[in-house]
């Protein structure tokens, strides 16, 4: 039985036996319809064109952990941002840990969606926005359809969340092969402010699979920033399904960081509702081996006064391959848009590789629209001047390769986490560099 | 100090130094001066180790040691130093964060540890201040949108920092203002003691009204032709280049 088949085959005991919101009976009722009509997105897609999902598809995944695991904070606490308090949704396999967790309800709820689904008081949140943002691909409408579990985040107006809200989840390798589909929801009322760090950690080297979806709903002149660390072992694949409606005046800004995983496909959405709109896409990948990173991107301009920023960096060792596929739609209505997009990649190598396509299509008149990509090797001239300097060969790469990932650095505003960035493209480098840049 | 022999080099096929001979003793100026083209530049370059040339013949060594194997960072670790006519932009790394690298890799080379950092901080203000450079400008992007001046003023607060036994100036005078000429040279002129040597590459004499050679050279197609005192600067500054070249009858 192929694992589209066992899929479809599981759902109806799935769906049995959760909660009983009928709004959301009939949303993941209508998704695995529409999975079950398009299956697995293959090459013949065009957003798939590079990405092959054959091989991952392949393993005889457990669609839901048989056994409740647990894990001692000491053991798992690298992965956290440890040195500053934050709140914290953990979950083992796939289930919620409160052991690690810190949540509250205190002025706001950074809780569970198990939790949100099925208690009465969350009802009208979820009907208002689950499933709002997402779209009916068919991950998506995979992901819907066994939505149970996730982050659930709500900010009421004029709240300034202090603490940033991690969200992890680690996989123990209690199952021979993993299937994880974390279900994230957040909405960020008016003026308020969030910051939020998700990680995926695989534990072992069993293969583990998560198709992760997470909505993003900002109000008007609300702030988010968001961190993605992807920087798990060679044997978890990652599709990271993230969908950003943003109202007037609201800023959105999402850093993705992958450094590690076997595939790794990111889909990031924004769709900009309202004027006056900022919204920021940053990513650095840096991975080699035969570790692959997909990063397809859309910017919908909607409405008039809005901005968006795209700066990606790759850098590319071994076997490694890279993909960025770059939407930007400017609608008819969306005049003065200051659309800016950027995707620059070295590649260490000969073998390594990497597709990049930027798209725009551009309906409006008056807009000031750009993009830039370039795939290249480490400057000679520049790697001379280093080492003219005395710097040696490696670590004048090193902090060249450093410079190069230095821009999409400078804008992550929670200082512990850059640090933790830096130390991890140090390690990655392989050198150790005696500052932060 | 510097002993070049008979060193001919190249680059993708194309001869460009043709038997150069040349001798640096500690505590000398000297000065190459030369035509556009003429292999001032690669020379330098050749010295400093930059891999795409290629020694074809003859030898380099420093301080008796053969170096023509050696890589560039070796080579500075020996004490070799060249400021850039065209120094490198490295936009994401800072003035004082690319100096700090630069003599924590050469101390390590050396078996040392690495520079406390008040140590360093001390360093740093003293150079800098030498070369009249604002503590603001040392935080900024390494030659990232630095006017000319500012390039060499910097090029020579890294020699500074670095304490070479050989500096080699290439075309350090390019680009320069008056003022920022004369701020480099006396720079160029308190480093310089007993103990180490300056190789000054220029095309123009201007240079070397701040900067007193001992010996000056003319390098013409890839050979010194003619060396001198430093009134052979002043002589080609009058007669111009032609001049050599009907001399050596070129």
């Amino acid at each position: 039985m192929d694992l589209k088949e066992k899929l479809l085959s599981s759902f109806m005991v799935f769906e049995d036996r959760v909660d009983t919101n009928t709004y959301v009976h009939d949303v993941r009722n209508d998704a695995i319809k529409t999975f079950e009509e398009k299956g697995f997105p293959s090459k013949k897609d065009e957003a798939w064109k590079y990405t092959s999902l054959n091989k991952v598809l392949k393993e005889d995944y457990s669609v839901f952990p048989k056994q409740e695991n647990a894990l001692e904070y000491s053991e798992v606490k690298k992965y956290f941002i440890h040195d500053i308090d934050t709140y914290k949704i953990v979950f083992i396999d796939g289930k919620y840990s409160s052991h690690l967790s810190q949540t509250t309800h205190e002025g706001m709820d950074v809780c569970l969606m198990s939790a949100a689904f099925s208690k009465p008081k969350y009802r009208l949140v979820i009907e208002n926005y689950f499933n709002k943002a997402a779209n009916n691909d068919s991950l998506a409408s995979l992901n819907t359809a066994f939505s149970s579990e996730g982050a659930y985040i709500y900010i009421p107006k004029n709240k300034l969340v202090e603490k940033p809200i991690q969200i992890i989840h680690f996989s123990t390798g209690n199952e021979s092969a993993l299937m994880l589909q974390p279900r994230n929801l957040v909405v960020v009322g008016e003026n308020s402010h969030v910051q939020i760090i998700e990680r995926h950690q695989s534990l072992t080297s069993n293969p583990v699979l998560t198709n992760s979806l997470t909505e993003i709903f900002a109000s008007k002149r609300a702030i988010v920033d968001y961190y993605k660390i992807q920087n798990d072992n060679l044997k978890a694949s990652l599709i990271d399904n993230t969908y950003i409606k943003q109202k007037q005046e609201s800023i959105v800004s999402i850093h993705t960081f992958s450094f590690g995983g076997n595939l790794t496909r990111n889909n990031l959405n924004f769709y900009q509702e309202g004027e006056r709109i900022d919204s920021t896409l940053k990513g650095v990948t840096i991975i080699g081996d035969k570790q692959h990173v997909d990063h397809n991107t859309l910017v919908h301009h909607i409405e008039p006064n809005c901005e968006s920023h795209q700066d990606y960096k790759g850098i590319f060792a071994d076997n490694s391959t890279g993909v960025f596929n770059g939407k930007v739609i400017v609608e008819k209505e969306a005049q003065k848009t200051n659309a800016f997009q950027a995707n620059n990649n070295i590649l260490v190598n000969d073998k390594a590789t990497i597709n990049t396509k930027p798209q725009l299509e551009i309906f409006a008149d008056d807009v000031k629209c750009s993009h830039g990509c370039t795939i290249g090797q480490l400057d000679e001239s520049a790697l001379f001047y280093l080492r003219s300097r005395g710097i040696p060969e490696k670590e004048a790469k090193a902090l060249l390769m450093f410079a190069f990932s230095n821009n999409v650095l400078s804008s992550v505003k929670i200082p512990e986490l850059k640090q933790r960035i830096t130390k991890i493209i140090a390690n990655k480098l392989g050198v150790n560099i005696g500052f932060d840049l | 100090m510097l002993k070049i022999d008979n060193l001919h080099a190249s680059v993708e096929d194309k001869s460009i130094l043709q038997g150069i001979n040349l001798e640096v003793k500690s505590g000398e100026i000297h000065a190459i001066m030369g035509p556009n083209g003429s292999g001032k530049s690669t020379l330098a370059s050749v010295i400093a180790g930059k891999e795409e040339y290629e020694v074809t013949k003859g030898s380099i060594t420093f301080n008796g040691e053969d170096i023509e194997e050696l890589d560039a960072e070796e080579r500075a670790h020996k004490g070799v130093f060249l400021s850039f006519q065209y120094p490198v932009e490295i936009p994401g790394v800072s003035v004082t964060n690319f100096i700090k690298t630069a003599i924590n890799e050469s101390r390590k080379a050396q078996g040392l540890e690495e520079m406390p950092a008040k140590d360093m901080l001390k360093l740093i203000r003293e150079k800098a201040d030498l070369l009249e450079i604002d503590r603001k400008f040392l935080s900024r992007s390494l030659n990232e949108g630095f006017s000319g001046g500012e390039k060499k003023r910097n090029e020579i607060f890294q020699m500074a920092m670095l304490d070479p036994k050989l500096a080699i100036l290439d075309e350090t005078d390019s680009g320069l203002d008056i003022d920022a000429l004369r701020i480099v040279a006396n720079g160029v002129n308190k480093l310089k003691n007993k103990d180490n040597a300056v190789i000054v590459i220029t095309h123009y004499q201007r240079l070397l009204d701040y900067i007193v050679p001992d010996y000056v050279h003319v390098l013409h197609n890839g050979k010194i032709v003619k060396s001198g005192t430093k009134e052979l600067a002043l002589e080609l500054e009058e007669k111009g280049y032609d001049w050599i070249k009907q001399e050596i009858g070129a």
